[in-house]
């Protein structure tokens, strides 16, 4: 080992497996579904209501079971309360510079957020009795309130696992500083695409699925830019990627996940309404972007 | 607080004889590999291979031969936490079990972490992993115990060829600059110190004197701290958010007159 492009390739692989992964995974759709709801309710149209609902009831299952995830992958899950309470003082454990330990101040908050939300969700569909929780929908100063908080711990949540990899010594992960941004423009085209995926299941044909169908298509576009800025900044280290990691980067993502839909999109445009495959293609692609980020970077 | 106390490893005089290894085991109680069987590596006369949660010592073998073996070199290393002082474990350790002691030295309390191991991924060296008797991460605690009570850590206590040094820092820089400029004088222009002063991680305190790159010892030549992408990371990500919202914003607004009239044709 004479040498090597980095300084990173000294550390040790921490072992994060699949759990984190479908975390990442999960965690991301958590975010990204909420700032997506927060979106529609905010910028949308009444009739759009629905599909703001439906990121609601999406956003809160995912981040009861991105706690579940992150909890078993712990050496000592029993501790898991030692990421917020100093376990020999019982002062609150914070420290800002630590991604890990403010993103699990951040679950916790995002989780109690996404959980009123998650309620009002089902009282304005008439599922559930609680007189209060008409309030924290729309329109009304508390649930915009709600939804601006909740959705910044969304974007929060969203992203930190991107600056957490990156603020570590492994190779690739510190190798970069955009995998934080990759992961928050990632988490908005995979949410994007569950919330097509669950409208058209419903064969809901409101105008925001159809808006929602174009963002997706700029995201994916932008989502792409970032992964060509991400493997550019990585310089001599890129040539990691050079393996069969790569090889599943190329056709998984690049291809599967971004310019395979990228293209059906742009044929639809003729207002063809099956959406089905662009999605199920960005969700897949998205899912094995993470694999290949939290896996290569520990084979290395 | 104790004034800062460390460790000097002087290469160019260890035999390879794994005693530092053996005592370290023997004191803090770590378990045998395998139930205590022969895992031979294969390739190498070292058959510990690496730093990890059960060997907080490690004599690396650098063995450097021709493909004839006519010709060869090797180099030993007692291998240990280098108790940074500016510790990459301790500045991402979420629940505050990496502590920094009285000595100056970084410990893991056991009974704190939660084996999240943001620490094994943070650490330039690949020198914490999980005991997985524990389930939590573990590395040298340079003897925190035997520290307290007066006494030098197990491994330079038994150290047969003073390759393993322990004292204060000071004491120790200045003997240490002294063994380099002895083996300038006798021949030997390539020793040098490798983490005996502040520029890298603010100080090793447990720093060594080698004959060749870092990269042939198996160190980082640059070691950096982990926040060094905590502020750039985290702007791109703002970046990122404030480009997904515009794009939202832009789409849910204007939502593209014609699609919606079509839709409402159907």
């Amino acid at each position: 080992m004479n040498t090597v492009p980095s300084s990173t390739y000294f550390s040790a692989p921490p072992e994060w497996g699949w759990l984190i992964v479908f975390y990442f995974f999960f965690g991301g759709l958590a975010g990204g579904t909420y700032f997506l709801a927060v979106l529609i309710d905010l910028f949308g149209r009444a009739e759009d209501r629905p599909l703001a609902r439906l990121g609601y009831y999406i956003a809160f299952p995912c981040v009861v079971l991105s706690g579940l995830l992150l909890t078993l992958d712990l050496g000592r899950p029993l501790r898991l309360w030692h990421m917020l309470i100093e376990s020999n003082t019982w002062r609150p454990m914070f420290k800002l510079w630590s991604p890990m330990s403010v993103g699990s101040w951040a679950l916790l908050i995002f989780g109690i957020f996404s959980l009123i939300s998650f309620l009002g969700a089902l009282v304005e569909d008439d599922r559930l009795e609680w007189p209060a929780g008409r309030r924290v929908r729309p329109p009304g100063v508390l649930s915009g309130l709600i939804g601006v908080i909740g959705g910044l711990f969304g974007f929060y949540v969203a992203g930190y696992t991107g600056v957490l990899l990156a603020v570590t010594n492994r190779p690739i992960w510190s190798d970069t500083p955009l995998l934080g941004m990759l992961f928050v423009v990632s988490a908005a085209s995979i949410s994007a695409a569950l919330m097509i995926l669950l409208a058209q299941r419903s064969r809901w044909t409101m105008p925001g699925v159809l808006a929602l169908h174009r963002m997706d298509a700029w995201v994916v576009a932008l989502e792409f830019v970032v992964l060509i800025a991400v493997m550019i900044s990585l310089g001599p280290v890129f040539r990691a990627w050079l393996s069969a990691w790569g090889l599943l980067l190329f056709f998984g993502v690049i291809v599967v996940g971004m310019l395979l839909p990228l293209w059906l999109y742009w044929r639809k445009q003729s207002g063809d309404l099956n959406l089905t495959t662009e999605a199920a293609l960005v969700l897949v692609g998205g899912f094995i972007l993470r694999l290949v980020i939290v896996f290569s970077a520990q084979g290395v | 607080m104790a004034e800062p106390m460390g460790f000097y490893t002087d290469t160019t005089v260890c035999i390879g004889c794994k005693a530092c290894e053996v005592a370290c085991k023997e004191w803090n109680q770590l378990p045998s590999t395998n139930g205590g069987l022969n895992t031979l590596s294969g390739d190498s006369y070292d058959n510990t291979r690496r730093l990890d949660g059960i060997h907080w010592r490690h004599v690396k073998f650098i063995e450097q031969f021709t493909d004839d073996r006519k010709d060869g070199r090797w180099l030993l290393m007692s291998d240990v936490c280098k108790h940074c002082v500016n510790a990459p474990c301790l500045e991402v350790c979420p629940t505050g079990a990496i502590i920094r002691t009285e000595f100056d030295t970084v410990v893991i309390q056991s009974d704190t972490c939660n084996g999240c191991r943001d620490c094994i991924a943070a650490c330039p060296f690949g020198v914490i992993e999980v005991n997985p008797a524990s389930g939590t991460a573990q590395k040298c605690t340079l003897c925190y115990d035997r520290l307290q009570g007066g006494m030098e850590p197990a491994c330079s206590k038994a150290c047969p060829t003073q390759s393993i040094q322990f004292g204060t820092i000071r004491d120790l820089r200045n003997r240490a600059q002294k063994r380099v400029e002895q083996l300038h004088q006798t021949g030997e222009k390539r020793a040098y110190l490798y983490g005996a002063d502040e520029k890298m991680l603010g100080g090793l305190n447990s720093f060594y004197l080698l004959v060749d790159k870092p990269e042939v010892y198996g160190l980082p030549p640059d070691p950096k701290m982990p926040t060094r992408n905590l502020k750039s990371g985290s702007w791109f990500s703002v970046f990122g958010a404030l480009a997904v919202g515009l794009m939202g914003i832009i789409n849910f607004r204007n939502r593209g007159a014609g699609e919606h009239d079509q839709e409402e044709r159907r």
